[in-house]
C-alpha cells in the first residue's frame, strides 16, 4: 500500500522561509524516482483540509527528504513539526523524470525552490557519470537554495537573481540561452526544468529553438494526488492531462502554455 | 453483527460505498485500499461521448471543504466498455455505474449498453452535477425539474432491469417532491446529496478562482445540510435512501443512518485519506457493538424527536 505513517527524522530551516524535512521511508525510498512526489497530510484537523504535494528532494536508502518554502498555512504547520512527529504520507506518486540514455550533459533549470526535485535528479545524473549543469534563478539571493549542496555534489552551478544580489543580474533563462548556443552544436543535451510557469514557458521556447529535448515538472491545484478527482488538469496537445498521474513531468512540447 | 443491506436488487455485504467521482474506476484506488472489503463502488460519471472537462483550476480548498469544477471529464461509453470495465469485472463487490446524458436519449442509450455488461447490476443516474448544462430542461440542474426527473427515470425503467439509483441535488426548493417523483417513476433508491453550487473569487485578479467560474461544494462544511436533505427524503419515500455529504468519519456516518440512510457513500474524504472508507466501516461496527444494536437495519431512521 502506498499510504504510510512516517516518522520525522529532522526538520531544519536552511534559509529564510525554506526548510528541509527528512522522514523515514525504508520500504518506499528504494522505489522512489527523482521527480516523483509525496502527498502529505500536515494536520488531522480540517484546516487545512487537503494534503499538500512535495517532490522528493533527496532519496536515500531509508529516508526521503523534501525541500519546501513556507507559503501558507499548510507549510507553516509543517515547519513547526519536530523530530519524532508522525506524518501521514501517500507516495511515491507521479511519473518522475526519465533519464534519456546516452546523454552526455544535462541542463537543470530551477526557479527558486523549484530546485527541490532537481537535486535528486542531479544526484542520479552525476552517479551515472554524465555532466550536470544547474541553473538556479530567483528574485533575490534569499530565494536561492541548495546551490552549495549541488556544487558539493559535483554539478556546475549557475545563479541569477533579478536584483543582482547573487550571481548574474537578470532572468535565469538569459544564462541558459548562452549555454544552449554551445550545447546545440553538441548532440544529446537534455533540459529538465522546475519552477514558476512563466519560467517554464521560456525554457520550453529555448528548447524548441535549439532543438533540445526538454522535460518540465509542473504544479497545479491538487486534491487527491492519485488520479481520482481529476482536479489537477493541464492543457496538452492531446487534451487535458493530470499533473498527479500523467505528470508531474511532461515533455515541454506537449504542454499548451497559457 | 448484521451489516447487510439491500438496495433494489443489490445485496451489499455492508453499507459503505465509494461515491462517484472520488474513486475513479476502482483501479486508481488499488494501491491505497482493499476495495473488496467495502459494500460497493460507484464509478466516475460516464457520458455517451468523451467529455474533455472544464479548464483548470478545477479544485479549490475551502474552510472545511472542497470546491470543484471538473465538468464530467471522462472518456465516454466506449472507453468505459473497452478499457475501464476490466478492473471492475474482477471486483467481488457490486459495481454501480454513474451515468449522465445531455438528453433523455443519451441516458437511455447509456443504460441500454451498460445493461449488456454482466458485472454491472446497478446504475446511478447523475441528475445533479452542477458543472454541466442539460438540454430538455430550463432548469440549471435536471434534479431541480420534477418533470425531467420523472421522464428520465421512467424511460430508464423501461430500458433496464438493473437497479436504478437517482442521484439528487440538495439545491432544490423541496427535496421531498423530487424524491417522490423519482420513486413514482420507478427508481429503486435515491442517493443524495450531490455538491452545492458555489464560487470563489481571487480579489487580486478579480477573477473566479475556478476555471469553470462556478463549481460544487463538498466536504464537512455541507454535512448538516446533507443530513437535513436525507431526513426529508427518508420521510417522503419508501425506497432506500443512500446518504452522503461531508462524511469524514464513522460518527458522521452514524448520523446519516439515524436520519434515515440505508447506506452511505464516502466522497470527498477519499481525497484526504484514500483508506478512510474502511476505517469508517470499522467505526460503524464499533458503534453498533457499543450500542448493542445487532443489525445496521435497526439503526436506520431511528432519530428520536
Amino acid at each position: 500500500m502506498k499510504q504510510f505513517k512516517a516518522k520525522i527524522i529532522s526538520n531544519k530551516k536552511i534559509a529564510p522561509g525554506h526548510y528541509i524535512l527528512s522522514f523515514k521511508a525504508p520500504k518506499t525510498a528504494k522505489n522512489t524516482k527523482p521527480g516523483q512526489f509525496f502527498n502529505i497530510r500536515v494536520s488531522q484537523t480540517y484546516e487545512p483540509f487537503l494534503r499538500r504535494p512535495f517532490s522528493a528532494h533527496k532519496i536515500a536508502r531509508n529516508k526521503i527528504e523534501i525541500l519546501y518554502k513556507v507559503v501558507g498555512k499548510a507549510t507553516e504547520i509543517l515547519s513547526m513539526k519536530k523530530k519524532g512527529d508522525i506524518l501521514d504520507v501517500l507516495g511515491p506518486l507521479g511519473n518522475g523524470f526519465d533519464l534519456e540514455t546516452g546523454v552526455s550533459s544535462v541542463f537543470l533549470v530551477a526557479g527558486g525552490h523549484g530546485v527541490a526535485p532537481l537535486y535528486a535528479l542531479a544526484e542520479q545524473i552525476i552517479r551515472g557519470k554524465s555532466r550536470a549543469l544547474i541553473f538556479i534563478g530567483g528574485k533575490t539571493k534569499k530565494h536561492i537554495v541548495s546551490d552549495k549542496e549541488l556544487k558539493e555534489l559535483g554539478a556546475k552551478v549557475y545563479i541569477s537573481t533579478e536584483d543582482g544580489s547573487k550571481g548574474y543580474k537578470g532572468l535565469i533563462t538569459d544564462l541558459v540561452i548562452r549555454h544552449c548556443k554551445a550545447a546545440s552544436r553538441l548532440a544529446m543535451t537534455t533540459i529538465y526544468a522546475c519552477g514558476p510557469k512563466p519560467m517554464l514557458k521560456e525554457v520550453a521556447k529555448l528548447a524548441r529553438r535549439y532543438k533540445m529535448p526538454c522535460r518540465v515538472s509542473l504544479e497545479e491545484y491538487m486534491a487527491c494526488g492519485i488520479g481520482t478527482c481529476l482536479g489537477c488538469a493541464v492543457k496538452t496537445r492531446t487534451g487535458f492531462k493530470l499533473v498527479c498521474k500523467d505528470g508531474p513531468v511532461f515533455d515541454s512540447r506537449e504542454i499548451i502554455w497559457t | 453483527m448484521d451489516l447487510k443491506i439491500k438496495i433494489g436488487k443489490l445485496k451489499l455485504e455492508n453499507p459503505v460505498i465509494l461515491a462517484s467521482g472520488t474513486a475513479g474506476f476502482g483501479k486508481e484506488m488499488k494501491d491505497f485500499i482493499d476495495i473488496n472489503k467495502l459494500g460497493a463502488i460507484v464509478t466516475k460519471t460516464i457520458t455517451l461521448n468523451k467529455r474533455k472537462g472544464n479548464p483548470p483550476p478545477r479544485v479549490i480548498e475551502t474552510p472545511g471543504g472542497l470546491l470543484n469544477s471538473i465538468g464530467l471529464d471522462n472518456g465516454g461509453l466506449k472507453d468505459f466498455m473497452f478499457e475501464k470495465i476490466s478492473f471492475l469485472e474482477n471486483l467481488k463487490i457490486p459495481v454501480i455505474v454513474s451515468i449522465a446524458g445531455d438528453t433523455i436519449d443519451e441516458f437511455v442509450e447509456l443504460a441500454r449498453e451498460l445493461s449488456k455488461a454482466r458485472c454491472i447490476r446497478a446504475i446511478e443516474i447523475n441528475l445533479s452535477c452542477p458543472n454541466i448544462r442539460h438540454k430538455n430542461t430550463k432548469f440549471p440542474l435536471l434534479a431541480q425539474d420534477r418533470r425531467a426527473v420523472e421522464k428520465i427515470i421512467s424511460r430508464l425503467r423501461k430500458t433496464t432491469t438493473n437497479t436504478l439509483i437517482a442521484k439528487l441535488s440538495p439545491n432544490v426548493a423541496d427535496i421531498k417532491e423530487i424524491a417522490k417523483a423519482a420513486e413514482h417513476a420507478g427508481a429503486d433508491a435515491i442517493s443524495l446529496i450531490n455538491t452545492y453550487p458555489g464560487m470563489l473569487v481571487d480579489i487580486n485578479t478579480m477573477k473566479p478562482k475556478l476555471g469553470g467560474v462556478t463549481g460544487g461544494l463538498s466536504g464537512p462544511s455541507v454535512k448538516p445540510l446533507a443530513l437535513k436533505c436525507v431526513r426529508d427524503a427518508y420521510n417522503a419515500v419508501n425506497i432506500p435512501v443512500i446518504g452522503m455529504g461531508g462524511i469524514m468519519d464513522a460518527r458522521d456516518a452514524v448520523e446519516f443512518f439515524i436520519c434515515g440512510a440505508s447506506a452511505i457513500q464516502i466522497g470527498t474524504a477519499n481525497f484526504v485519506n484514500p483508506g478512510v472508507s474502511l476505517e469508517i466501516l470499522e467505526g460503524i461496527k464499533e458503534y453498533l457493538k457499543k450500542k448493542k444494536i445487532k443489525a445496521i437495519k435497526n439503526l436506520i431512521g431511528k432519530l428520536k424527536i
